[in-house]
């Protein structure tokens, strides 16, 4: 029992709590305002008004082809030391975690866009002409045929951008925010043993919080699965 | 009598094309009304980018971001050819020598999963779902510490890069090769058995040829994820392009903003050139009929 227990991870027990804590609340965080913007980026760039259209396009393409390292890097040392816009000068934690979140929305909304927009590319051209056919409004063809069926598409490629926000929030260690990743790596720069259980429990961490979000995302895309 | 190019013309409807400013699955060709909503919308829109647009050029000025010493290095050759171009070089290299790997990887660990020796075919199921499941930060981070507690020193930051993103990339490459071939009929197999082949051969000359077409765009796809990736070795000070763009090049000219313009665009442009790629590979997949699989496409997940 005691080389069991006698090692770093379960000495820091607390520090490794802590850290896996702040990795949730960016996810939950970034993943709920990259959902709302990236509905908003998507709406632009299926929009029917070219300027709009190429607003999203142009967005989209910096963001998701920009490595997640520098736009982190530019949220904390470009936006916040060089331009001096901050969310609260007082309270540096508070300051990286919104900085934090601010960088992973704007990567991740991306990539949120991209996967709407193919959702509704899955739906045929004949469900909407069938709609517009039998006499549905705009509004009616939408929010009855198009949006269900292309909602239902979208769900496990939603989980797959969900699974990488969760594990992309280890890069925020690049602006010193305390997460998992810069906690791991303290640990392994100050122990002098257990690096093997310290990889393990943080590889722990992550797959008990990214796996079953395929899970679920799988299951329920398959009992919603619209059979073409 | 019809002709027989007018008879397929009937018989097999081409796919219509979608362009833009028509009909569409969302939206109807405009009528008058709509398009003078288009119009107001095209001037909101212009309107709110405008105001964005001065938002940072302002904020920009008020730190004086805009003085010409600080664009100034940029159009110095000895600051691309002593700085960026080797940070390029090793952001380069890192990329291929992990790109060889995680090929190598996902070729093995895919046909793992796909044999029926279920001693091959689990443990290859749970290095994969293993390895997607974990980030690439922390492989490196322990790939380095690792090989301290093991061999008494700390990996180069290189090898620790290559080894992260090898096992990442390699696991997400493994479900596309496995996709990839189960993509393939199963009347292919099925004929080459009926032929007489082992199947060792069947996966060789039937199997993988088709397949390979069939997964060339996600394959491309996927080192577009793999390049940006290179990035993390910036964290653990491996000398790449991120490194030397934004952490030499600013202490030196204390030009940190117009570093991450110059560095971010260069990025940009090596995926564009990627992602056009493996569109233009997509493109011909479908056109040509050389393989009986539909294309694979890219997985969607979204590297770092």
């Amino acid at each position: 029992m005691e080389t069991l227990f006698d090692n770093p991870l379960f000495d820091n027990h607390d520090a490794v709590l802590t850290a896996f804590w702040a990795t949730i609340r960016l996810t939950v965080t970034s993943a709920l305002l990259s959902f709302v913007f990236g509905t908003l980026l998507a709406a632009l760039r299926v929009s029917p008004v070219p300027v709009l259209r190429g607003v999203g396009t142009v967005y989209v393409n910096i963001a998701r082809n920009t490595p997640l390292t520098l736009v982190l890097l530019f949220c904390s040392l470009g936006i916040s030391s060089t331009l001096r816009l901050n969310f609260d000068v007082e309270d540096p934690s508070f300051n990286g975690y919104w900085f934090a979140v601010l960088g992973l929305t704007a990567y991740t909304s991306a990539f949120v866009c991209e996967t709407l927009r193919a959702g509704i590319n899955t739906v045929p051209m004949g469900q909407a002409e069938a709609a517009r056919a039998i006499g549905l409004s705009f509004a009616q063809s939408m929010r009855l045929v198009i949006l269900p069926q292309a909602f239902r598409a979208v769900i496990a490629p939603l989980g797959s951008v969900l699974i990488a926000l969760t594990k992309n929030t280890t890069v925020a260690a690049v602006a010193g925010y305390a997460e998992a990743a810069f906690i791991m790596k303290e640990m392994l720069y100050e122990s002098t043993g257990g690096a093997i259980e310290i990889f393990l429990g943080f590889a722990a961490g992550f797959v008990v919080l990214t796996l079953p979000i395929g899970f679920l995302t799988g299951r329920l895309a398959r009992r919603l699965e619209i059979k073409r | 009598m019809k002709t027989p190019a007018a008879a397929r013309s009937t018989s097999a409807p081409r796919k219509r094309a979608r362009p833009t400013g028509t009909a569409g699955v969302l939206f109807d060709a405009p009528g008058p009304k709509a398009r003078i909503r288009h119009n107001v919308l095209t001037l909101v829109g212009v309107v709110l980018l405008l105001l964005v647009a001065w938002f940072v050029w302002r904020r920009m000025d008020e730190a004086g971001q805009w003085d010409g010493d600080l664009w100034s290095p940029f159009l110095d050759p000895q600051v691309w050819t002593g700085l960026i171009l080797p940070g390029l070089w090793g952001t380069l290299t890192a990329a291929a020598v992990a790109a060889v790997l995680a090929l190598a990887f996902g070729v093995v660990f895919g046909l793992g999963r796909l044999s029926e020796r279920a001693w091959i075919r689990l443990p290859s199921a749970w290095v994969v779902e293993f390895f997607r499941a974990i980030p690439v930060l922390i492989m490196i981070f322990s790939a380095q510490y690792l090989s301290f507690s093991v061999a008494g020193q700390v990996m180069p930051a290189f090898w620790a890069v290559v080894i992260g993103l090898t096992l990442y990339n390699g696991s997400v490459l493994a479900e596309v090769f496995r996709a990839g071939i189960l993509a393939v009929p199963r009347g292919q197999s099925e004929a080459a058995y009926a032929l007489g082949l082992q199947r060792g051969a069947v996966m060789r000359l039937v199997l993988l040829p088709q397949a390979v077409t069939a997964m060339l765009p996600a394959i491309v796809g996927q080192m577009v994820v793999l390049l940006k990736d290179t990035a993390l070795g910036y964290i653990i000070s491996y000398e790449d392009l991120l490194n030397a763009g934004f952490r030499i090049v600013p202490s030196n000219f204390g030009n940190l903003i117009p570093a991450a313009v110059v560095v971010a665009l260069i990025y940009i442009l090596i995926n564009l050139v990627l992602g056009w790629a493996a569109a233009r590979l997509e493109a011909r997949s479908r056109r040509g009929r050389r393989s009986a699989a539909a294309p694979v496409t890219a997985p969607p997940a979204p590297g770092t």
